[in-house]
């Protein structure tokens, strides 16, 4: 059962890799989705089924399209690489792994891998259905008002004239 | 089954991964991309840590994030449509005015 | 354990076997049943009243020219035809055909696996469905390809609120998002004063609208007359499959078949009481007779779908549009509005 979760850890890490790599948009947006029909059923193996079906719903099913289409539209081509940033490249690149690297050794010191795992709790839809009236329910009306605050803002700003 | 550490290795990878995406790209829908696997590697952190910690308000902050994340997205598009509609160019060098 | 492997092995088998013919033979049926509705035979020679026409066709499609123009983008167009099928058969996993029998003394349940989520799995797969069909526009780089791709796309984001509103009345009904669980929920019968016993406790009776706005949407989801402008042959040429030539246009017709099947699948579950029926006979009758109702109940809304295809006129693209965002999904709304009160009135 373990396993799968490397299996698809990795799929996660090439097809992030490919995001990262490749210069034509589409092929980074196809790439981005894999990326996250991984990460999903890495949530179905972390005992998250439903979060793992929304990851796929609303994630690689809405915003990704949402992606493709745009990158549709506005015909956004193969890119040429930049002559500008030489330092970024340069200096960047040993700094953020020098950054991972730290991260990834204060994660192996501090957290052993025989940690304790409690039971896992129901985490079908009527246990987070439940949490979400219960506990959450001011911060759900409120990111209800912020989705209709974008799509006003997501359509002034995509007209051609106000 | 899969221990903490683990999980959180992979979201670091995948987290640095999106910056060196973000750094070094020049397409602005490429940047926008690698700002989304970031946030997904995020994500996935919190799952993780629900599932160490047994309780379920991990979850729910993810359920928040991808509604926000999907509020972004789209304002985030329309502004690069206007962009696009202005310029010309999807290329963040030549979105440079307030330089100099 | 590998038991349960052996099992799940077996079943897919069946399952991919299963809707294979189906999908061969759902063409067959689609012609004939289409051209007695315009007065004429259809398909007649080939073998008993054309019944070998399918293997006639596949062997077609096989040995057809693959036709490739030069200008497409080579990995995407590839990929399209291959994701859209492989996306129309994986809503079969969490379809239930009956209901379990005994198997050395363990249970095997007629369905690939029951999820907790099962609905929203068929609904994640028909949101990445949207993909296989804008790539397909997109790759193939010519203006009638990319009109239908961007167009059928459109349609299918805008549908599938739809859909997903008007099942929300029946979860809430059935306090679950399991197939299963839905059809269980399904056993039996009304018992209001009078009528003892005749009508089922099928959804359809308590969830009218909701089952109207399902089916409507999802035959906008289908991309099917009278929603199938992004392919109508008059309009687009072939919509999104016009540079597409033998196996890869036959994966996709191959999907959209499936993905009537699915969704004729789906709307006997939640709606008409999926594999209830009369039982009787010995116990291994009694683990068929199930899968005989289910399919019948399919098979009557296949035949509706193609009943449709037969006789409606195609919705012209803002009409369709306007449809969906001004009329089914203020009817979605209205639906859960009414179950919730109805709802939270028994329970109280």
């Amino acid at each position: 059962m373990a396993i799968l979760f490397y299996i698809f850890a990795a799929v996660a890490i090439i097809a992030a890799l490919n995001v990262v790599l490749q210069r034509t948009p589409v092929y980074s947006a196809l790439s981005l989705i894999v990326v996250l029909c991984a990460i999903a059923v890495e949530y179905l193996l972390l005992n998250a089924e439903f979060i793992a079906v929304i990851q796929v719903i609303v994630y690689a099913g809405a915003i990704m399209v949402l992606f493709v289409l745009v990158i549709m539209l506005l015909n956004a081509r193969r890119e040429v690489p930049s002559s500008r940033s030489r330092v970024a490249r340069w200096l960047g690149l040993p700094l953020l792994a020098a950054f991972l690297a730290e991260m990834l050794f204060a994660v192996w010191r501090y957290l052993p891998a025989n940690m304790a795992l409690p039971e896992a709790p129901a985490s079908g839809p009527a246990a987070v259905g439940g949490l979400l009236f219960r506990n959450y329910v001011l911060p759900f009306e409120l990111t209800s008002i912020l989705i209709l605050v974008a799509v006003l803002g997501a359509v002034v700003l995509a007209k051609k004239q106000l | 089954m899969v221990p903490l550490s683990h999980v959180l290795a992979l979201s670091m990878i995948l987290f640095v991964l999106g910056i060196a995406g973000f750094i070094f790209r020049r397409n602005v829908i490429t940047i926008f991309m690698c700002i989304e696997l970031m946030l997904n590697a995020v994500n996935l952190a919190f799952i993780g840590f629900a599932r160490q910690l047994g309780q379920l308000d991990g979850q729910l902050y993810v359920f928040f994030r991808s509604v926000v994340a999907a509020a972004e997205a789209a304002v985030g598009l329309a502004i690069i449509i206007a962009l696009y509609r202005n310029r010309e160019s999807l290329s963040i060098d030549d979105l440079d005015s307030m330089r100099n | 354990m590998t038991f349960l492997v052996l099992t799940t092995l077996v079943k897919i088998g069946f399952v991919l076997f299963f809707v294979l013919t189906t999908v061969a033979y759902l063409s067959w049926l689609e012609r004939k049943v289409i051209a007695h509705i315009q007065s004429r035979w259809g398909p007649y020679r080939v073998g008993p009243h054309g019944l070998l026409q399918p293997v006639a066709d596949g062997i077609k499609f096989f040995f057809k020219e693959d036709i490739v123009p030069l200008e497409v983008d080579w990995p995407i167009y590839l990929l399209a035809p291959f994701l859209a099928f492989a996306l129309a058969f994986l809503s079969f996993a969490v379809i239930p055909f009956g209901t379990s029998f005994q198997l050395r003394g363990r249970t095997v349940f007629l369905q690939i696996t029951d999820l907790d989520v099962g609905l929203l799995f068929i609904f994640a797969v028909t949101s990445l469905g949207v993909y296989s069909i804008a790539l397909a526009g997109w790759s193939s780089n010519s203006k009638y390809p990319l009109f239908g791709g961007l167009r059928s796309s459109a349609q299918m984001i805008s549908y599938e609120l739809s859909l997903a509103l008007a099942v929300i009345g029946v979860i809430l009904i059935s306090g679950s998002l399991s197939l299963r669980d839905i059809v269980v929920h399904q056993s039996g019968f009304w018992q209001p004063a009078g009528l003892s016993g005749f009508l089922p406790r099928w959804n359809i009776f308590v969830q009218p609208i909701g089952f109207l706005a399902y089916f409507t949407a999802a035959i906008a989801e289908t991309n099917r007359i009278p929603f199938d402008l992004p392919e109508g042959e008059t309009e687009l040429v072939g919509g999104f499959h016009t540079e597409y030539s033998s196996l890869k246009f036959a994966m996709f017709f191959m999907a959209e078949y499936a993905n009537m099947i699915t969704v004729s699948c789906i709307a006997t579950l939640l709606f008409f009481g999926g594999w209830l029926g009369p039982m009787f006979g010995p116990p291994w009758l009694q683990v068929l007779l199930p899968v005989f109702w289910f399919c019948a109940k399919v098979f009557c809304f296949l035949f509706f779908y193609i009943w449709m295809r037969g006789t409606l006129p195609r919705f012209r693209y803002d009409q369709l549009m306007a449809f969906g965002w001004k009329v089914l999904l203020p009817v979605g709304l209205l639906n859960i509005l009414l179950t919730s009160l109805v709802v939270t009135w028994r329970n109280a």
